[in-house]
């Protein structure tokens, strides 16, 4: 599967209903692509990581430095190295229940 | 201690600080405003939520703490939202307390239940959705100090009624902590950017909202005058040295100097110091300072490098960088580059009025003489078109704070209201809103609350018959093609004042309009004046938009 250009923003976030929107709405404000997402609390369920998948391109800087600007992300990481295979088989989440 | 969330709410305004707030109660924000009654906090009632939000901006662009607004759910909370998205694109710190219909009936369609924090998000610094009442005791100290840390910006706080009524039991008040102002500058930071002040042969400054206060100002003021560096400012930076001063090159940009335009296009160095190369500022940012270096200090990360690459940045406060920064400056004459600037500068005067006594309803020769005659530290509101921009030209803004005006979202309506908010906080200073007779129409409903107030704001509506700004626009780049912005209907304003409660005077009919004016200004409670403009004024000099800075219309 080709995944040249492409990366991981990991976000740590407060979880709280809202942050989501926080999320994708900064990425169709201005305009960013975000190509996958996958998201899940961790630890007593305070927190979640976010991964998202975006293009490896000039506007990543500023994703990024937007990104730390929003209240409830805690932290912020660039991720090169990852398995692209989730977000690319997506389907097969619920190809074993059936419904 | 025990106390209902509109309680909690509202001592903690009050150990805020909070002494004036702007709002409209409703359904959903009445439990609050029943808690209001036993405060010593203000309440200013508005006459549309857009006003409220106006008026909180006119608190906060003059001191520099965050206004405080109230609006209910729903129509109220969506009438809000242009005042948000303005005070979010200039940097000016709100915190909007919003009434939501019951936690249970959210999600209903209840009965003026919209999404407001849906709604705010893209539009705001942060916003909150409150669920319980002690999350107040944390929520509303942290909606401050958001607003008012780093680069301030508007904070939204929705509260449903239940939350607003319902009791909780707290062991102490929360403490409120003071504004954060960015990280701390190092000796090795500063000195870099130093010696690159120091080694360049024609730098320039350019200042943006984020130094529009008395501290950078004066700090600006020192190393501009240490190292002889001209400096330029945005519509933002209006204030942070005085026009009139030897090194100041006036405003940058589509309707800025020529000479500031054409000088630094010239420079070796640009410093930008809080600024934001907005497009009004820069033209065509491709083509904005290709040939200089750029330092760009601004508290925003974000900002740097978004517009223009900057070689050399600081995220920093500006004033803080300032302060460290001047003793490694070394003096400096810069001859040459001063003469330049000199010869550009004879060489490309600025806006003219035809002499006074010749025109006196020249706009720029009524903006004169009132300059003239109202106390210095006076404060100028506008609102959005040819008035707001000749006042940009030609007023002689010596101080921060003074000049509040609509710069990134551009808002007709923002003038009257924010007169009102500045005057709410400035009681001893005279305030002065130039508005034009389209603009006055968007919020004419708050000269009630001007009325209701009496407040010391002299309203001045430069009428010439149009929707001028945008007639302009159709005159130089859509062949005269004057669709939708000719008034057919010519409201007596001064009538309309009238029936509002405040005094009306109509300079069209007087036989000595000066000396009318002039009473105007003295008359200690709100005077609306009608100004009659020559429909055919235009603002000069102009970027063509799309156009190079340097390619000015004059
Ligand atoms: C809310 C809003 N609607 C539309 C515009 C577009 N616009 C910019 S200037 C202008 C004309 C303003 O007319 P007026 O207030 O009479 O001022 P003048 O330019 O005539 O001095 C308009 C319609 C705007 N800036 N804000």
């Amino acid at each position: 599967m080709e995944t040249k250009n492409q990366l991981i923003i990991e976000l740590h976030v407060n979880n709280h209903p809202g942050v989501m929107s926080h999320i994708t709405g900064l990425f169709s404000r201005r305009g960013y692509n975000m190509e996958g997402i996958l998201c899940g609390t961790i630890g007593e369920g305070e927190t979640s990581i976010i991964y998202l998948l975006v293009a490896e391109d000039e506007k990543l800087e500023q994703i990024v430095l937007q990104l730390k600007k929003l209240y409830d992300v805690l932290d912020v990481k660039v991720r090169k190295n990852y398995d692209h295979a989730v977000f690319y088989n997506i389907e097969k989440l619920l190809a074993k229940g059936g419904v | 201690m025990k106390m209902t969330g509109a309680e909690i709410i509202v001592r903690l305004l009050e150990q805020k600080g909070i002494e004036k707030v702007a709002g409209i109660p409703g359904a959903a924000n009445l439990h609050l405003y029943h808690a209001l009654k036993e405060s010593k906090i203000k309440h200013v009632l508005a006459r549309h939520e857009q006003g409220a939000g106006f008026m909180a901006q006119g608190m906060a662009r003059t001191t520099g703490r965050a206004g405080v607004c109230f609006t209910t759910s729903g129509p109220g909370a969506t009438n809000l939202l242009t005042a948000i998205a303005d005070a979010k694109l200039d940097s000016v710190p709100i915190v909007a307390i919003t009434g939501q219909v019951a936690s249970a009936a959210i999600g209903t369609d209840a009965f003026q239940e919209i999404d407001t924090y849906g709604l705010t998000v893209p539009i705001t610094k942060h916003n909150f959705l409150v669920r319980k009442p002690e999350e107040l005791l944390t929520i509303i100290p942290e909606a401050f100090h958001i607003a008012e840390s780093g680069r301030p910006g508007p904070v939204v706080i929705d509260i449903p009624k239940d939350v607003q009524q319902q009791s909780c039991t707290f062991e102490a008040w929360p403490v409120f902590k003071e504004p954060g102002k960015g990280r701390p500058v190092t000796t090795n930071e500063v000195r870099e950017i130093a010696l690159r002040i120091n080694e360049a042969d024609r730098p320039v400054i350019l200042a943006g909202g984020g130094v529009n206060t008395e501290e950078s100002a004066a700090l600006i003021i020192k190393l501009a005058e240490t190292n002889n560096i001209p400096v330029t400012y945005t519509m933002r930076g209006i204030g942070c040295i005085s026009p009139n001063h030897r090194l100041s090159l006036g405003m940058i940009g589509m309707h800025g100097t020529r000479y500031a335009n054409a000088l630094i296009e010239e420079a070796d160095l640009l410093i930008a110091l809080g600024a934001r190369f907005d497009d009004r500022a820069t033209g065509v940012s491709s083509n904005f300072c290709q040939n200089s270096e750029i330092i760009h200090i601004d508290i925003d990360a974000s900002e740097i490098n978004k517009i223009k690459k900057a070689d050399y940045s600081l995220n920093a406060s500006a004033e803080d960088v300032l302060r460290e920064i001047i003793p490694f400056i070394q003096v400096n004459k810069r001859e040459q580059w001063i003469d330049r600037f000199s010869e550009l500068k004879s060489e490309m005067p600025y806006v003219s009025a035809p002499e006074e006594g010749e025109d006196i309803f020249h706009p720029l020769n009524i903006i004169k003489s009132v300059a003239h005659h109202v106390p210095e530290d006076s404060i100028i509101s506008t609102d959005v078109g040819q008035h707001q921009m000749w006042v940009a030209q030609v007023w002689p803004f010596k101080n921060p704070r003074t000049f509040i005006s609509s710069s990134g979202l551009g808002t007709m309506g923002f003038g009257v209201p924010a007169a009102i908010g500045a005057a709410l906080a400035n009681p001893r200073k005279k305030v002065v809103c130039f508005s034009g007779d389209g603009s006055i129409l968007m919020n004419i409903q708050e000269l009630v609350t001007m009325s209701e107030n009496n407040l010391n704001i002299t309203v001045l509506v430069f009428n010439n018959q149009s929707l001028g700004l945008v007639r302009q626009h159709q005159e130089l780049f859509f062949s005269k093609n004057y669709m939708a912005t000719q008034f057919e209907a010519k409201p007596d304003f001064p009538a309309i004042a009238r029936a509002f409660g405040i005094s009306g005077m109509d300079l069209t009919t007087s036989a000595n309009p000066l000396d009318d004016l002039m009473n105007a200004l003295e008359h200690p409670g709100p005077v609306l004046v009608n100004v009659p403009i020559n429909t055919s004024e235009k603002v000069l000099p102009m970027v063509r938009p799309g156009a190079p800075n340097k390619d000015m219309i004059y």
